[in-house]
């Protein structure tokens, strides 16, 4: 206490002593990243601050469970900070579309992102953006590496070696072949059919079919992936549809299954749990035939944008376009590994793991989670829907076909696409 | 009542406490159920619960299952309740003490333990209850039941009676040991023991006991909510074998993932969820708790 009181009036004086910089300007950060607190704080911030004096940063972390709560409520009583972490789709839009957010259609760095990786943060029409994309998250299958040397296994690149190697794995009896459960039902939408998916309706191009109606979810190349995870079943391990999500973590990182159909969010926290019993390998979703273009689910999670409010935009879009930088892509990337840039330029990331993700983006197309862009505005609600149905289909309680036609149906029933 | 005003200054903290916490709530939930946004619907959105296919078919489904939790609790916790009791009040069990207070315990813990402790007890891959059946060679009936639909939401009920067994053992027991004296020995007199002691002249004198754990169970089960939330999630899992009305009206309200919370139509829910109540109580109270005959000296 007397420490901090010592310190304060040290500050003080200072403050008070010190020649002030009148053109010092100081930013607030808004964000639901309560965890990357000292990430920005250690590194971001001083990196920023060093690069461009005068302008000084604090990032207000809230949790992740309220900050659309608090944020909204700061908007409408004007109190809320400079940036904004923008949520991926229809909650950031919605604050654009009522002016809360500013338009960065013109800002310079937005020339270094694709339009997948813009387009959780655009208009429907893409026309607009107003959010600048910091991180995405990544799709693919994480593997133990030991387990495969011993078995004689290499990572699989078909679909038809995916179920040679599991049916190695299931043979030898010592792992269990997948560590995936259907008891949170997420799991089976997120990580395995927006995850094996876009290799078969071709990412982007089915996915903005969908959108444009002229694709329907009970497709061939909808209902495939849909196929595909009925035959996951015999290589799940006893009782999956009871198994959690932390479940699958734990028999994974305990090492007891070769493969973990995965999000690349897990590196961060798998890194330590495993603490060197095993080496991790990854492998992207494997193709339906030798040869086939290579598509990944490279979902936008993170973005930033300015308040439209704010007194400072100038020097907000100062720190925007840094941002955009890549200096900034590579040093958010290396704190956060699991999280990737989005922008186009070149990043060395120095974790193994992290590199073969993001290796993938060189040979493999890009795309987002279908259900997440305009697809989830009705009810019922799509990726809800597909929670329940990939989950099913997994159980053997709903068939590819008629699952597919349940997404559709659901959809049909409030969806009309714009022509 | 206007000639003792000290009635009224006695009455007012529980009167002013409950309108406010709880009466006008009530209101604005049903206030908010009849509109649409800002703009005055009518009864549009119970139309739209009722006649659209979807939200009909969901909320027939949560409805189903919410009359089987209660159907679960009434032939299996109530019947237990009352065998625990009369075995409680017997003179000859020793020890009457320690069961009664073991059987409580679950009853106070909080259902988050609750739900996570049987989770982990039924786990197929760290639960003790595969290796337990294992022991005594059964292990081909282990099943996840929680992740069966056909198995989840009876699993969920019974997990439920486990924990609330002890409030109808208490209350009858209590009802058991304040009949008198004077009317078992005459029973005895007449050569009615045992059983059929049991049949004709205790369970006639704990009925009106009974009547109250139903209506207790009624409305308990017909609000439940917390155990299906904490261990099968807001989407009541698998495939919505598990989903209540509880958990239907909160997706609904509070939105869940992608979705956005619709006030409205979650308001309707929880009308309607208000109406269902209503009548099984109003039922009860005009039909059987009048005809119920109490002991009078």
């Amino acid at each position: 206490m007397k420490v901090r009181r010592l310190t304060a009036c040290l500050l003080a004086a200072s403050a008070l002593t010190a020649p002030a910089f009148a053109e010092d300007v100081t930013l607030s950060i808004e964000s639901w990243r309560n965890d990357d607190l000292p990430i920005w704080q250690e590194k971001i911030i001083p990196a920023f601050e060093a690069a461009h004096p005068g302008i000084k940063l604090t990032f207000n972390p809230s949790a992740p469970a309220e900050y659309n709560a608090v944020l909204n409520s700061k908007l409408d009583g004007g109190s809320a900070g400079d940036l904004i972490t923008c949520r991926p789709f229809d909650a950031s839009l919605q604050l654009f579309q009522k002016g809360q957010l500013a338009d960065l259609s013109e800002l310079k760095g937005m020339a270094n992102f694709s339009d997948v990786a813009k387009s959780g943060w655009s208009t429907d029409d893409g026309k607009q953006t107003f959010c600048v994309p910091m991180a995405s998250v990544i799709h693919g299958f994480i593997y133990n590496k030991q387990a495969f040397e011993e078995l004689g296994l290499t990572p699989p690149k078909t679909v038809d070696e995916f179920f040679a190697v599991l049916d190695k794995v299931k043979e030898s009896g010592k792992y269990i072949p997948m560590a995936m459960g259907t008891s949170d039902q997420w799991e089976a939408a997120t990580m395995g059919y927006q995850n094996i998916g876009p290799n078969y309706w071709h990412g982007e191009d089915g996915r903005k079919a969908l959108i444009a109606g002229k694709a329907k979810l009970t497709d061939p190349e909808f209902v495939a992936p849909l196929e595909q995870l009925a035959k996951w079943k015999p290589y799940l391990g006893d009782g999956f549809e009871a198994q959690t999500y932390p479940d699958s973590q734990n028999l994974f990182t305990l090492g007891r299954a070769a493969i973990y159909p995965a999000g690349s969010w897990e590196i961060g926290p798998f890194t330590p749990q495993i603490g060197g019993a095993f080496e991790m390998g990854a492998f992207p979703p494997p193709v339906p035939k030798e040869g086939d273009k290579c598509y990944i689910s490279d979902h936008t999670d993170i973005g930033i944008g300015l308040n439209a409010a704010s007194k400072h935009a100038e020097q907000a879009k100062v720190f925007l376009d840094w941002v955009a930088s890549p200096e900034f892509a590579e040093l958010y990337a290396n704190a956060l590994p699991g999280f990737f840039p989005l922008s186009n330029g070149e990043v060395k990331l120095e974790n193994p793991l992290a590199q073969d993700f993001i290796g993938w983006r060189k040979n493999c197309e890009s795309t987002i989670r279908s259900s997440y862009q305009i697809l989830s505005r009705g009810t019922p609600n799509l990726e809800n829907d597909m929670w329940a149905v990939s989950a099913g289909v997994i159980n053997g309680t709903i068939t590819p076909a008629d699952g597919a036609k349940k997404l559709q149906d659901g959809l049909d029933s409030w969806y009309k696409p714009a022509n | 009542m206007f000639k003792r005003p000290h009635i009224l200054v006695f009455l007012a903290p529980a009167v002013i406490v409950y309108t406010l916490v709880m009466i006008l709530p009530l209101f604005g939930t049903l206030q908010l159920s009849l509109f649409r946004g800002e703009a005055f619907a009518g009864l549009d959105n119970f139309r739209t619960l009722f006649g659209d296919p979807r939200w009909s078919a969901s909320f027939w489904n949560a409805l189903g299952n919410n009359l089987w939790f209660f159907v679960v609790h009434m032939i299996v916790q109530n019947p237990i309740g009352i065998a625990l009791a009369a075995l409680l009040s017997s003179n000859r069990l020793r020890g009457a003490a320690f069961y009664r207070t073991a059987i409580f315990v679950p009853t106070v813990l909080s259902f988050v333990i609750v739900g996570f402790v049987w989770k982990l007890i039924l786990s197929p891959i760290w639960g003790i209850a595969p290796g337990m059946l294992d022991a005594v060679g059964l292990k081909s009936l282990f099943q996840p039941w929680l992740g069966k639909e056909a198995y989840a939401l009876t699993t969920l009920a019974l997990i439920s009676v486990w924990q609330f067994v002890g409030i109808p053992m208490m209350l009858i027991y209590a009802a058991m040991i304040s009949i008198p004296e004077e009317v078992i020995e005459a029973a005895e007199m007449d050569g009615v023991t045992g059983w059929s002691q049991f049949w004709k002249v205790k369970l006639p004198l704990i009925l009106p006991a009974i009547g109250i754990i139903s209506i207790l169970t009624f409305v308990g089960n017909f609000n439940a909510f917390d155990l299906i939330y904490v261990s099968q999630g807001a989407l009541a899992g698998p495939n919505s074998a598990t989903d209540i009305l509880g958990t239907f009206m909160f997706r609904t309200f509070f939105g869940f993932q992608l979705q956005l919370g619709d006030p409205n139509m979650g308001a309707t829910i929880a009308s309607v969820m208000f109406a269902i109540i209503l009548v099984g109580v109003s039922l009860y109270l005009f039909l059987v708790h009048r005809r119920l005959r109490r002991y009078q000296f």
